[in-house]
């Protein structure tokens, strides 16, 4: 049985890991470095949430502290994978990436293409996505279908320590631009994984849960939240089928297709907002791709149409909960015409 | 056990199936209240978190109560039916059931860690193993191409009732290092021996699988005193025909699609080929290292699409100094059971219903037969 750590230190051993194998892998972020020597600290911070932390003194020089400025070091950070090295940038909250789009979609997300494929841009920008750390509407969202939306760009959301781990060494040894999504209330969650190093491919959503009745795709921390009205729902005969689809962009869509092709039924769960997102993505796959093996219209489980509420009684309710899955697979099991 | 229980009450227990298991979920029962039962009876259908498999009966006599219930987890070595004779009263039965229910109703007892892992050095590679049992003649279980010491998860807790037994992972398997070097058999027995050194084993008894047969008997050919029996289950190395289509499709596989048909061809019965054990045997592959240590295992077992044949020169070496015994599944689809044939001097064991892995799918037969093996060492 494999030791169990938590999410964020099963990214940051990836980190080590593949800065262990490969001296072009570097750090680069506000507050990686920060606090070292400073009085009371032996350690730098390792980031605001601590991700990063040991790296700096295990590699000198390889980890570096970037101004409060995310369009300059985003840009060094594409500029030094053109360049030969394997950057891994920290984006603190993905709520700040709106000042670095172009330097994310307009140059790295097209170099290979633009380039014919003699240029590569192997970096990874870590980034810091969700509610429910009563953040408000500026660090609280869920942006990554506004990445998974431009071709050049690899999008992935780890749901579990095991996945983080050999889903980061993945993004560090991909060649393309990878923006890498951790939900920061996943962070303390613990779980099975190897001490060795392993890549686990971009494109290959996980069957977390087998069930015939009704199929669940979902992702990030909206998997446990599945999970759980899946546990619920097998008490009162229902059996779901939960999809973690791991990466948006490479998508697997056979596994949702073959998952529909045996239940029929439909619900994507999904904490971004509903218009234009995975949810909707995921909803119009399967009634292009799959309309024949459709017994129920398909339901979606989404944040509304808001930014995320300051007021902790109006995010607790924003952010969707296992009951209202359970509402909506028992709304396509149930559906008669 | 309670010593008022009466005696000829015969308990069935949750079997412990590899050493990190403890709790098992019956899944349906296959044996009802009242019927007669005979020793090797299916029983049950049980689900662990690692593997699914069917209970067994070890006793005979009539299926009086049935405790656990379907779907219920039950703490390993918890009752979950009684055999007794007819003449065994009701009120007996009750007491004996209460007190299987407390068992179970407790849950797993807050002391049951998984099994340690120990690790040895042999020439540069950690070499991971583990042991259970603690009286008795050494047992060591050396797996197959691509599998580790989970592999015998049905039988290592049963033979550690009478023997210590360890299972080793090879190199490139399991949690061992992933560098095989030259892949050879010599280093893989080199693993072996460290193991067996580790131990304090004057003497052992070794059962391989496939090519941790072929490990087995190479290990036995440069230690012949030291080796006290030898069982071997469906061993590599013993006649030219072997599948070379799942071997590559094995290494090659890199996703659960290419994986889960290629395992199919393992098992008699495909429905064993659970997605948890694809699953497993995924994140196994995908550990670094263990593509090209497959790859380079390849050309120790395939001369072409020939099966590297050394294995009858091996054993006429020998020369009948091991009690050896060669167990096959009639529906091997790897390496075909005719092959027991060349292994000269062995006892013959040919299981139905068994395919590659007979250890999965027929543990009993395979324990008895490593059992009268061991037994024929004196």
């Amino acid at each position: 049985m494999a030791r169990s750590i938590t999410y964020r230190e099963a990214v940051n051993e990836a980190l080590t890991q593949e800065m262990e194998r490969d001296e072009t892998v570097i750090v680069l972020g506000e507050d990686n470095a920060g606090g070292a020597g400073s009085p009371g600290e032996q350690d730098a911070w390792g980031g605001v949430l601590g991700v990063t932390k040991g790296l700096y003194h295990k590699f000198p020089g390889r980890v570096l502290d970037t101004p409060i400025s995310e369009s300059a070091f985003i840009g060094a950070a594409i500029g030094a994978a053109t360049a030969g090295l394997r950057p891994v940038a920290e984006l603190m909250f993905v709520d700040f990436m709106g000042v670095c789009f172009d330097q994310i979609y307009n140059q790295a997300a097209k170099f290979r293409y633009m380039f014919g494929g003699k240029a590569v841009t192997p970096v990874v920008i870590r980034t810091m996505y969700g509610a429910g750390l009563r953040a408000a509407a500026q660090h609280s969202q869920c942006l990554y279908p506004l990445f998974t939306h431009i071709p050049g760009l690899k999008v992935v959301l780890p749901a579990t320590p095991y996945d983080a781990k050999g889903l980061m060494i993945q993004a560090i040894r991909d060649d393309d631009p990878v923006i890498f999504f951790e939900h920061k209330a996943l962070y303390d969650l613990a779980g099975p994984v190897p001490e060795e190093s392993y890549a686990l491919p971009f494109g290959e959503a996980n069957v977390v849960r087998e069930g015939g009745d009704v199929t669940i795709v979902t992702l990030g921390r909206m998997v446990h939240t599945s999970l759980e009205a899946a546990g619920q729902l097998a008490g009162d005969g229902v059996q779901c089928e939960v999809i973690d689809l791991r990466t948006t962009s490479p998508l697997d869509e056979d596994t949702v297709l073959e998952s529909v092709a045996g239940t029929g039924r439909l619900v994507v769960v999904d904490e971004a907002h509903p218009r234009c997102s995975i949810a909707t993505d995921i909803s119009a796959l399967v009634a292009q791709k799959a309309f024949g093996d459709l017994r129920a219209p398909v339901e979606m489980v989404t944040a509304p149409h808001t930014p995320v509420p300051f007021s902790t009684a109006l995010e607790d309710l924003y952010i969707p909960d296992a009951q209202r899955i359970v509402n909506a697979v028992k709304a396509v099991a149930g559906w008669t015409r | 056990m309670d010593p008022v229980t009466d005696q000829r009450i015969i308990p069935v227990t949750m079997p412990k199936w590899g050493l990190s298991m403890q709790l098992g979920k019956i899944t349906s029962w296959i044996a009802a209240e009242g019927d007669e039962i005979a020793v090797g009876d299916d029983l049950a259908d049980i689900e662990t978190e690692k593997i699914a498999g069917t209970l067994e009966a070890a006793e005979a006599g009539p299926l009086r109560r049935i405790i656990a219930q379907m779907g219920e987890d039950v703490p390993v070595g918890g009752t979950i039916a009684l055999i007794a004779p007819a003449e065994v009263g009701d009120d007996d039965l009750d007491t004996a059931e209460r007190e299987a229910r407390a068992v179970i109703d407790a849950g797993v007892p807050a002391d049951a860690g998984p099994a340690e892992v120990l690790t040895v050095e042999a020439g540069g590679r950690k070499i991971s193993y583990a042991g259970a049992g603690s009286d008795g003649d050494v047992v060591l279980l050396i797996h197959g191409y691509g599998g580790d010491r989970n592999s015998w998860l049905f039988l290592q807790e049963p033979l550690a009732a009478r023997y210590r037994v360890y299972a080793l992972d090879l190199p490139g398997h399991g949690t061992s290092g992933k560098d095989v070097g030259d892949g050879s058999i010599g280093a893989l027995a080199d693993a072996v021996v460290a193991v067996l050194d580790a131990v304090g084993a004057g003497q052992a008894h070794l059962v391989g699988h496939s090519l941790g047969g072929a490990v087995a008997l190479a290990v036995t050919a440069r230690e012949p005193r030291r080796i006290a029996s030898l069982t071997l289950i469906a061993p590599a190395g013993f006649g030219p025909e072997i599948n070379a289509g799942y071997l590559r499709g094995f290494a090659d596989a890199q996703t659960r699609r290419e994986l889960k048909p290629v395992l199919g061809q393992l098992f008699a019965d495909e429905n064993l080929v659970t997605r948890q054990v694809v699953d497993d045997l995924l994140a196994y592959k995908r550990l670094d290292g263990v593509a090209e240590a497959l790859h380079t295992l390849l050309g120790t077992l395939l001369d072409g699409d020939v099966q590297r044949a050394e294995g009858a020169a091996s054993v006429a070496a020998l020369g009948g100094a091991v009690p050896m015994t060669a167990v096959w599944g009639s529906a091997d689809r790897i390496i075909p059971a005719a092959q027991a044939q060349a292994v000269d001097g062995a006892v013959v064991r040919l299981i139905e219903e068994a395919g590659h892995m007979a250890h999965m799918e027929r543990p009993a037969e395979v324990q008895a037969a490593i059992e009268e093996t061991i037994a024929r060492a004196g």
